[in-house]
Formats: structure tokens, C-alpha cells, sequence
């Protein structure tokens, strides 16, 4: 994390990052290339593709990418199978594979799953090419990308289990964190964050990253059923 | 739920239907028995609504034919073996008051659920009662008479065991009943027992109590027999039957599926089709069937479907309000909703408020890029926030005369005791921020 803070909001063509596309839609993974893999104009490239479980399992270990750009929804045990089977890539102590979801759904299972099995960050597909690019360099210095929806479950969790301190594993949220959140799901961007808080966006980012890491120490079900327990699906 | 119907005509049963001394032949009438506020199998109930009687009567006239030598008995037995079990036998025919005491009309599945058990223990009761007159009335030879109470005994084991067999095949229907699985098994090993010890009983009348271990086992023994030969016939039969209702199910929902996508996603992709050169409708149809099928694909069943009438909670109301200026103004409003409360005056009116925000937002911070609305309830609060990427504005540059901003907004959120706030986003666009207390008593 030693790079200027700039370089996730201009994308310049000194920054490069490999990637590999995983959706068992061909016509969407077209669209995605159109969109990022202009390689001199955004400095990504697309290393791989894949269509299905297995097949994502082989291209990703054989091509070693920075960030992998998952579908949700995949032939063969969905995106979560993945991330089970790369989890030792995930780990690896230098040049980490990071994973970014890429769904067309926002539903509290889908976000909740895959986050839990170790991504990094959540898009819903309606993202323009710009912020898809953002978010992949983003991912690619290990910080965390949140949806304002995905910001919504999880205060909506928190919300709701304010009387009594409900569950020990569910970690619980420091005001800063909370506040965060509470942007992100207004739609704030992490600069707008940064600004109205009076923080950098680095600390926007380590507040965002640290509710993501609680996220996944937490008690995922309790998250779940309260989410869809008040309709928020 | 594909049910066959349970319903019978009573002249479907010859011998119960001649026995009867009550039941005229009605053809069109269907009798069955019920289980709401059943004492026993439901019958005399099924029959009181059937006829328009009072229940009473009919237990009364049962008992009393109870008393003829049994008869009434058989004829209970033989109503509770061939009617079907009903639910509701007995709302159309406007009981008597002492007997909607029992079957109240409102949450009637959760006092049957309970009720039973207490009018079991007054039937059985009752039914100890009379048999005990009945065995002391009777004047049959004593020969005889020294069967009558294994008979009884075999008799109240089957009644146990019968209405066990109700009580699941209603907890199918009604889904009540699932904890009570330990009590089912203990009831039908009691039934079991019964009919076990009055059997028992008939031998060591008859002398043969020395022969009664070799008989148990030789019983023991033919049944075991069958049980291996007809066993692999009979969860071969179960496995098939629950195979062919998944199938059912399975191709229920995908005829629901399809029925779906024909009325709703293809009809959009052909309106595309025809309006494929005016970009704007060619949105506002794709957003609109998108928010329709995620609606129908991720909620749960019951939510969002009765589009006209009036949301009641906060939640449906910011969605609704939201899906409607979308439609309208053909910009993406993107909705993040924490935690729901119910709609009371004021709410509804920080509603409104956030409409106009929403259509303000939509019309001139639109070509920024998706609207972004938020909504929270922490605790008494109510928070409400519209923010748009547009060009943004300076509230206090206001002219005096756009009253939409300055009534519909801010005066009718401070008339109703909240406020609302104004201001612009550090890298343009504005926000509209509405809080309102929620009223005490909700």
C-alpha cells in the first residue's frame, strides 16, 4: 500500500494489472473486455477466462492474476466453490490472488456467501467500465469494495441487533466504522467519505477493510436471516 | 397445493347412511367430518354442521344409542372410518353460541392445535363413564360379558391410533404440529399397547393363558414375516409417491416461471424491440422490468405483488415512491433501505417530502448518474436522505418564488415537527436530508 493515494482515482497507464474473467455468460465477458481491456488506456489485461467452476480453477492457478473478476453464479458450485478451491492462492505470501464479485444480483446470500469465502470486494454488474476499473485497482491493493447495498445488510444487522449484544461473534462495529458505512450506503464515493469526514482516503479505506475482515470473523447467518428476515432482499 | 377432494357424499355409505336415524338423503350436501373443535374423530361435529343441529344433540342422541346395546359405538366407528376428515365443517352452518366458545373464527388453526388436547381428556372421560354404565347395563351372557372389557380396551387402542392418522394428514394442510412429533409416537405406542393388552386379554378369557408367550410369539413372528416380504413393496410405494409429488411441484414452478417470463420479460423485450431508436424509453423499460423480476425473484412470497393498494411500512413506501419517479423521469434511483417501521402521520408525510426530493433530484441532478436514496430507522428516528451527482445548487440562491423546494419540502417537514436540510455534496450534486421523530404511540 505504498502507491500515492491518486492512483486509484486517476487511472493512469503506468498502473498495470492481470485479470481473469470468470462468467459463464460469453456475451458479458465480451462486454467486460470491451469495457477494461483496453489495455494502453486503463492498464488492465485480461490475462484469462473462464466459464465454469473447474475451468476457473485451472486458468487461475495457471496464470497467477492479480485480481480475478468473479460471476457469482457459475456453473459447478458458483463463485463460493471458487474461492473454497483457491483459497491457498488467496493466502499465498507474495503476489496474493485478490477477487473481486461481479453479480447481477445484490441479494443478502449471494453478498454475504462470497464475501465470507474470502473476496475482497462486491460490484453489481449496472457498474459503469470507469468505476469497474477503480474498483479492480482497488481490490488489487488489498482494500475493500463495498456497495452501498452491501453497506445497507450490514447496518441493517447491526441496526437490529442494538438492545442487547445479541451475538459474541458478531464483532461489533466501531462508531467510525458505522459512520462509514452510513456513507458508503448514501452513495458516497470513498473521496466524498474522505472529505465530509475530514479523513484521508486511506483511513476510508482501512474502516471499510476492517468491517469486511469483522464481516468475515462474524457470525455470517445471523447477518442472513436478519437481512432477509426484514425483507431487505 | 393439488388436494383431491376429501369431500363425500353420504350417500356414498349404504350401512351408515340407513343406520342413521337423523340423516336425510341430500344428495347435493356433502358430509365430512370436522376438525375444528372436535372432541373425538369429529363426527358428531361434522354432523351437527351437516344437519344444522347443535353439536349437543348429536352427541346426546350418540350416547344415548351408545347405551341401545352399542350401536351407537358402530355407528361413530363406522362415520369415523369412511368420511373424510374436513376442515371448517361447521363455519356456514352459524353454530350456537356455546359452540363458537370452542372454535373461535379468527386464528382458528393455532386453537386447534391446542384445543383438542383438553376435549380429548373430556372425551375420554366420558367415554370411560359410559362404557363403565354400558359394561354394567349390558345383558348379554356372562360368557360374553367376560370379553367386553379386552373389547374395550381394543377398541379405545384403534380410536387412538385413528385419530392419531387425523391429526397428521390435518398438520399436512395446516403445517401445525411439527414439535409435537414425540407426542404422535407416544400416542401411537400407547394405541399400540391398548390394542396389544385387550387382545392379550380375549386369550387369558379363554383359558389359553398358559399358550399366551408361544402365541405373542408366533404373532410376533407372522408379523415380522410380513413386514419382510411386503417391506421393499412398501418403501418402494412411499418413494414413488413422494417422487411423483417433487415432479408435480417441480413442474408446477416452472410452468410459473414461464408464465412469468412470457407475461412480463418477453412482453418488455418486444416494447424494446419497437422502441429500439428512442434511447430513453428503451431504459425506462429495461429498468422497470429489471426491478419487476428482481422483485418477483428475491422476495419472499406475498411481497410486492398487490401493486395498488397502500404501502403500510416505510420500507414499501421509499420503493414504491422511488419506482415510480424512475418510471417517470427515466433515471436510475438506486434505494438502499435500513431496518422498516410502520407508516404513521408523520412518516408519511417525510414520504412525500422525499418524493419531491426524489422527482427534484431525477429532473435536474439526473445526468449525473443514478440517484442515490437512503433510508434509516434508528430507534424513534426516521432518516431519509436524496442525493444526486448533478450539477448541485446553492440553497441559499433560492429564488422566493420555487416553492417546490421551500414548501414541499422543507415547510412540510417542519409542519410536521422534523427537519430538513439542504446542502451540497463536496464534488457536486446535492443532498436532501429529512429526519422526522415517529409518533409515540406507534
Amino acid at each position: 500500500m505504498s502507491d500515492p493515494t491518486e492512483a486509484n482515482d486517476t487511472v493512469t497507464g503506468e498502473r498495470r494489472v492481470r485479470v481473469v474473467l470468470v462468467d459463464d455468460h460469453r456475451m458479458f465477458r465480451t462486454g467486460v473486455q470491451a469495457e477494461i481491456g483496453q489495455t494502453e488506456q486503463t492498464g488492465v489485461e485480461v490475462v484469462g477466462e473462464a466459464a465454469d467452476v473447474d475451468q476457473a480453477v485451472t486458468v487461475i492457478t495457471a496464470t497467477r492474476p492479480e485480481v480475478v473478476l468473479l460471476d457469482v453464479h457459475l456453473p459447478g458450485g458458483g463463485g463460493v466453490e471458487v474461492l473454497r478451491r483457491c483459497a491457498p492462492l488467496m493466502a499465498a505470501a507474495e503476489q496474493p490472488v485478490r477477487f473481486l464479485a461481479l453479480s447481477v444480483s445484490d441479494a443478502a446470500e449471494d453478498v454475504i456467501g462470497v464475501i465470507r469465502g474470502g473476496a475482497r470486494g462486491y460490484v453489481t454488474k449496472t457498474i459503469t467500465g470507469t468505476d469497474l476499473v477503480d474498483s479492480i485497482f482497488r481490490v488489487q491493493d488489498g482494500d475493500a469494495v463495498f456497495s452501498p447495498r452491501l453497506a445497507g445488510f450490514v447496518l441493517d444487522a447491526f441496526a437490529s441487533t442494538d438492545a442487547p449484544p445479541v451475538d459474541e461473534d458478531l464483532d461489533r462495529l466501531t462508531q467510525r466504522e458505522r459512520e462509514v458505512l452510513r456513507l458508503i450506503a448514501r452513495g458516497y464515493a470513498y473521496k466524498e467519505i474522505a472529505k465530509q469526514l475530514f479523513i484521508s482516503v486511506k483511513t476510508v479505506e482501512s474502516h471499510v477493510s476492517a468491517v469486511l475482515r469483522k464481516l468475515q470473523l462474524s457470525n455470517r447467518h445471523e447477518l442472513t436471516r436478519w437481512a432477509t428476515a426484514r425483507r431487505l432482499v | 397445493m393439488l388436494r383431491p377432494s376429501r369431500r363425500v357424499n353420504i350417500d356414498g355409505m349404504p350401512d351408515a347412511a340407513a343406520a342413521a336415524p337423523l340423516v336425510e338423503p341430500r344428495p347435493p350436501r356433502k358430509l365430512y367430518r370436522s376438525s375444528d373443535g372436535r372432541w373425538l374423530g369429529g363426527v358428531a361435529r361434522g354432523l351437527a354442521g351437516h344437519l344444522g343441529l347443535p353439536v349437543i344433540w348429536v352427541r346426546l342422541v350418540f350416547a344415548g344409542l351408545f347405551m341401545a346395546d352399542g350401536l351407537g359405538a358402530l355407528l361413530y366407528a363406522a362415520f369415523w372410518f369412511f368420511v373424510p376428515l374436513g376442515v371448517g365443517g361447521v363455519s356456514g352452518q352459524k353454530p350456537p353460541s356455546f359452540v363458537t366458545t370452542e372454535t373461535s373464527p379468527d386464528g382458528r388453526r393455532r386453537l386447534v392445535a391446542r384445543r383438542p388436547d383438553k376435549g380429548q381428556i373430556v372425551a375420554l372421560l366420558l367415554m370411560v363413564v359410559v362404557a363403565m354404565v354400558f359394561v354394567g347395563n349390558v345383558n348379554v351372557g356372562t360368557g360374553a360379558k367376560a370379553y367386553l372389557w379386552p373389547a374395550v380396551l381394543v377398541g379405545a387402542g384403534v380410536a387412538l391410533v385413528w385419530r392419531q392418522a387425523d391429526n397428521a394428514r390435518r398438520a399436512r394442510w395446516a403445517e401445525v404440529g411439527r414439535r409435537r412429533r414425540t407426542l404422535s409416537l407416544l400416542r401411537a405406542a400407547g394405541g399400540v399397547l391398548l390394542v396389544t393388552a385387550g387382545a392379550s386379554g380375549i386369550f387369558v378369557m379363554q383359558g389359553s393363558a398358559a399358550h399366551l408367550g408361544s402365541v405373542l410369539q408366533a404373532a410376533l413372528a407372522v408379523l415380522v414375516g410380513i413386514t419382510l416380504l411386503a417391506g421393499p413393496y412398501l418403501v418402494r410405494m412411499t418413494q414413488d409417491l413422494s417422487e411423483e409429488r417433487l415432479m408435480r411441484i417441480r413442474a408446477q414452478e416452472r410452468a410459473e416461471v414461464a408464465a412469468h417470463v412470457h407475461d412480463s420479460v418477453l412482453h418488455t423485450l418486444t416494447l424494446i424491440q419497437r422502441n429500439a431508436e428512442n434511447a430513453n424509453e428503451v431504459r425506462r423499460l429495461a429498468r422497470a422490468q429489471e426491478r419487476d423480476l428482481r422483485t418477483w425473484l428475491y422476495k419472499p412470497e406475498g411481497t410486492g405483488k398487490d401493486e395498488a393498494d397502500e404501502p403500510d411500512t416505510l420500507a414499501e413506501a421509499v420503493r414504491r415512491n422511488a419506482a415510480e419517479v424512475e418510471d417517470k423521469h427515466g433515471v436510475p434511483l438506486e434505494v438502499v433501505i435500513v431496518g422498516d417501521c410502520p407508516l404513521d402521520e408523520r412518516i408519511g408525510a417525510q414520504m412525500q417530502a422525499a418524493r419531491e426530493a426524489m422527482v427534484n433530484a431525477a429532473k435536474y441532478g439526473g445526468e449525473g448518474g443514478a440517484v442515490q436514496v437512503y433510508a434509516e430507522v434508528e430507534g424513534k428516528t426516521v432518516f431519509v436522505s436524496v442525493r444526486d451527482r448533478g450539477p448541485g445548487f446553492d440553497p441559499d440562491s433560492i429564488p422566493a418564488d420555487r416553492m417546490g423546494v421551500r414548501e414541499s419540502i422543507i415547510g412540510r417537514m417542519e409542519r410536521h415537527g422534523g427537519t430538513a436540510r439542504l446542502r451540497a455534496v463536496p464534488d457536486g450534486g446535492t443532498e436532501v436530508e429529512l429526519e422526522m421523530e415517529r409518533a409515540e404511540n406507534t
